[in-house]
Parts: structure tokens; sequence; C-alpha cells
């Protein structure tokens, strides 16, 4: 039963999200410090944990495939299809729900214990519409351009790494990643990342909104805003896959 | 001049506010007093829409507040200023952004003309020239003073205060209701202050609901208090043995 009262709940939040805004140009300035807050600021780890990742993945595969009948450039074959299919849309997206997840469910969180959010209804503001309404849509603006950001980046560590500890040259590496490419499976990617975005941005609003108490239950919404935006990329994941894949 | 008409609210089982009518006059302090947890914030927060009446009737100048639409009640709302406890500062935004909300999102102005009523509201609560410093870089009684500033920013009708003086010492106490006082009597606002600090009580009450478990127990003002033989409002006015002599010695006399 608790599942259909925050799924109701869910809904109507996200009506009152898009409902007409009060004034635009307040919401387009704060769409651009969204943008900011969760795009810019994610950079530093995006760019880091996938550029170490496209080169554990070349390494693995090259210490995988040992058959003479497989092909060197089948390593950065792997490289691409692994970044482009699922470690930059899904696990940057999952790293992505515990970084901004949390942060805004936090923000959003501290707001409402703080009577931030009292204050922004009672001078007549449609405070969700102001305070998540910006968070979605910078979210889904951004979020496809660091995971294309994660995906060039780990292609390139994994070059990197391919030439650095020889297991594969250069020229192997670079007709591995053009050989067999079908740019549908970039709209896959990247509707599944546009999904997780506003998941990620939607759900831990949602926590962050409703949380009542002190800081304890900040922690508790951000810790559940993480959680649940987690699985539900797991469980669209495998939907999308399912959709577009079978 | 807002009316309140035997409004009731509930929490579960437990009765909070019971039949309370009371009118709250324009040009004047309008003070709720009584002691913690009897129902003063719950009030406040009826009277501003975010509790929702169980019983009764809330008039903003004659407009049933309650049973309006949502438009409507946006449209009442950009008329209500409101101090918050803890003044409920945005902590992102500097205390110029902060009191320029309200005239970004509701007002056509320009960009000079939202800093001149920037300014003009810094200057009246004695925040001149600050208007770049955050909320957390401010004392309380600063933050209290600039979440005036941003209340009465977009010119209100109504302003309503929660314990405006929580957490102050009487002195900063003092300086915060005089200038509550001052605003409301410049602007002809009806002001409404949830307090059980007896400072502003003695200092600001021109006109006085006290509130005992929920029901409206006293009405008057300041110099009423000290006539009064209600026995619960004497309880709560002077509370310590102290008060009780000066009391005795004031009705003696």
């Amino acid at each position: 039963m608790k599942l259909f009262f925050h799924l109701g709940r869910y809904f109507i939040l996200i009506k009152h999200v898009f409902s007409k805004p009060e004034k635009l140009s307040v919401y387009v300035r704060q769409i651009i410090h969204e943008i900011d807050n969760i795009g810019i600021s994610s950079l530093p780890i995006i760019a880091i944990i996938s550029f170490f990742m496209g080169g554990v993945i070349t390494i693995q595969s090259a210490f995988g495939f040992t058959s003479p009948l497989v092909p060197l450039y089948a390593i950065g074959y792997t490289v691409r299809e692994s970044m482009l299919l699922e470690f930059s849309p899904t696990i940057v997206c999952l790293i992505l729900a515990g970084k901004i997840g949390s942060n805004i469910a936090s923000e959003i969180g501290s707001m409402r214990i703080t009577e931030q959010i009292d204050a922004l209804e009672i001078m007549g503001i449609n405070s969700a519409g102001y305070l998540i309404l910006p968070k979605i849509v910078a979210g889904v603006l951004i979020m496809p351009f660091l995971i294309a950001l994660s995906m060039v980046l780990g292609i390139g560590g994994g070059y990197v790494m391919g030439i650095a500890t020889g297991a594969c040259s250069s020229y192997k590496f670079i007709y591995g990643i053009q050989a067999m490419f079908e740019p549908w499976k970039l709209y896959y990617s990247f509707t599944k990342v546009i999904t997780f975005a506003f998941l990620i941005t939607s759900i831990s609003s949602y926590f962050g909104y409703y949380t009542h108490g002190g800081a304890l239950e900040v922690g508790k919404s951000s810790t559940a805003a993480v959680v649940y935006s987690s699985i539900l990329i797991l469980i669209f994941n495998f939907i999308l896959t399912q959709l577009f894949l079978t | 001049m807002i009316e309140i008409k035997h409004i009731s609210k509930s929490f579960g089982d437990r009765k909070v506010i019971d039949d309370v009518s009371f009118t709250f006059e324009q040009g004047k302090t309008n003070l709720v007093i009584g002691e913690s947890g009897s129902g003063k914030t719950t009030i406040m927060k009826l009277m501003v829409g975010l509790h929702e009446l169980d019983a009764g009737e809330i008039l903003y100048d004659g407009q049933n507040f309650p049973t309006l639409g949502v438009k409507d009640k946006q449209e009442v709302r950009k008329k209500i200023g409101m101090l918050f406890q803890g003044g409920a500062l945005f902590d992102s935004q500097t205390l110029e952004e902060n009191i320029q909300f309200p005239l970004d999102m509701f007002t056509n102005m320009s960009k000079e003309e939202k800093l001149d009523r920037v300014n003009f509201c810094l200057d009246k609560v004695q925040l001149t020239n600050r208007n770049k410093l955050y909320p957390a870089e401010l004392s309380g009684g600063m933050k209290k003073r600039a979440a005036l500033a941003r209340a009465i920013a977009n010119s209100p009708r109504y302003l309503f205060c929660d314990e405006p003086n929580s957490g102050l010492d009487p002195k900063t106490s003092i300086v915060i209701d005089n200038l509550i006082q001052s605003l409301t009597h410049e602007f002809n606002i009806t002001t409404i202050v949830i307090t059980h600090d007896m400072n502003s009580v003695m200092e600001i009450g021109e006109k006085i609901l006290y509130i005992y478990q929920g029901k409206p127990w006293w009405t008057g003002n300041n110099k009423d208090i000290l006539k009064t033989t209600n026995p619960e409002l004497v309880d709560f006015v002077f509370a310590s043995g102290f008060m009780k002599e000066v009391f005795a010695a004031v009705k003696n006399k």
C-alpha cells in the first residue's frame, strides 16, 4: 500500500512541477544555475572514472582474448561496445545518482526543514515548480553531454592503456572502435541517459521535497533518493534494453 | 483586516485549535500569545494556508481564503509578507537576492528600480550596505531583520511574524518589535505577531488574543493585561514569583 501512496504522491508532485511557471526568465536563470551545479561539477569524477574504466576494459580484454582466432582489433571493439552500451549510459548514471541524487535531496530537504519552502509557498510561488523543474530540465539537458564525454574519455583511456601496455597497436585499436558500428546504438544509449536523468532528478527531488523533521530525516531522504534512483535506473535499464535490443 | 471565524483544527484525535474567532485590525500590531504548544503557530499556518482548516472561515478583507481556488489563493499570498521564526532566508542567495526575489517573481520593475527597493528595505531594517552578505554570515538579529526586509519588499498588505524574538537578547528583541510596529503604522499593514515574549506583549501589543489549550481565552491590549484577573493569563504573563510580586504591587497601587 505504501508503494501506491508514494507513486500517487510522486505523480501529483510531477503535475505541480510541470504547471505554468510564474516567470519564465527566473526559471531560465535557475536552469543555467542547475546546469552548472549538476553538470559542470560532475565533470572531474566522470572524466577520471571513464578514463580508467576504459583502460581496465582494454587490459581485461587483452588478457581474455588469448585465442589466435580472435583478432586484436576485438579489443577496441569491446571497449567501444562496453562504453557505448552499458558503462557510460548506465554505470556512470548510477554514479551520478549517488552524487547528484544525494545533493538534490539534501538541498531540497534542508530547505523544507528550515521553512524556506514554506516561505516560497506563502509568497504565492509554486515551490515544486520553482525548485524541481529547473533541476529536471538541467539534468535532462546536461547529462547526455556528460555521458558523451564519458564515452569519448573511456575509449580514449582504452586507447592510451592499450598502447602503454602493449596490448594492441594504435592501428588495430582504431580499426576495432570503427568496426561494425551501428549508429542506432547511440540512439539507444542516449534514450537511456535521458530517462535516467529524469529519474535521478525527479526521484531525488521527491524525497527532498517531502522531508519532515530535522537533520536526521534529511540524511534519510538523501539515502532513500540514492537507493530508489539506483533501483529504478536498473529496472528501466532492463525495460529499455528489452525494448531496443529484442 | 483579517477575520477568523470559528476556526478549528485537529491532528489525528488531538484538537489543537478549538473554535477560535478574532479580528486582526489593519494598521495595528495584533498579537497572538500563549504558552508553547498552545496552538499559536498552528493558527498562523492555518491563516496562510500551510495547514487545512477543519471548520471555520478566514476572511482576508472579506475573501474567504480557504475556499478560494489555487490562482486566487496565490493572488492573496502575493499580498502577504512573512517573517519566519528561523528567518527562512534562502541560503544560496545574498541578502540583495533574497529581498529582490519576490520582486523578480511578481513585478516588472527594472534592475535599477529593484535595487532601489532592496536598498530601501535594507535601510528600513538598519542593514544598509549589507547587500552582498550571505545569510550564513549574519547574526541571529540580523537574520531576523533581513527576513523582515524580504517580507516587506513587495509592499504587503498583511504581515505575519512567527516568534520574531525567539533566540534574541532583550535589547535586540525590542529593536525588532519596534521595527515591526513602525512598519505596520507607516505602511498601514495588518500585522499578526505570534509570540510568547512578554517584552513584546508590553511593547507592541495593540490588540492581543490569548490562546489557552487551543481555545480563545482572553482578548485586549497591553494596558488591559495589567488589569486582568483571568487566572491562566496572569499565570502566563507573570510566570515568575518576582513578576507576581510586581503585579500585586501594581494592582495595590
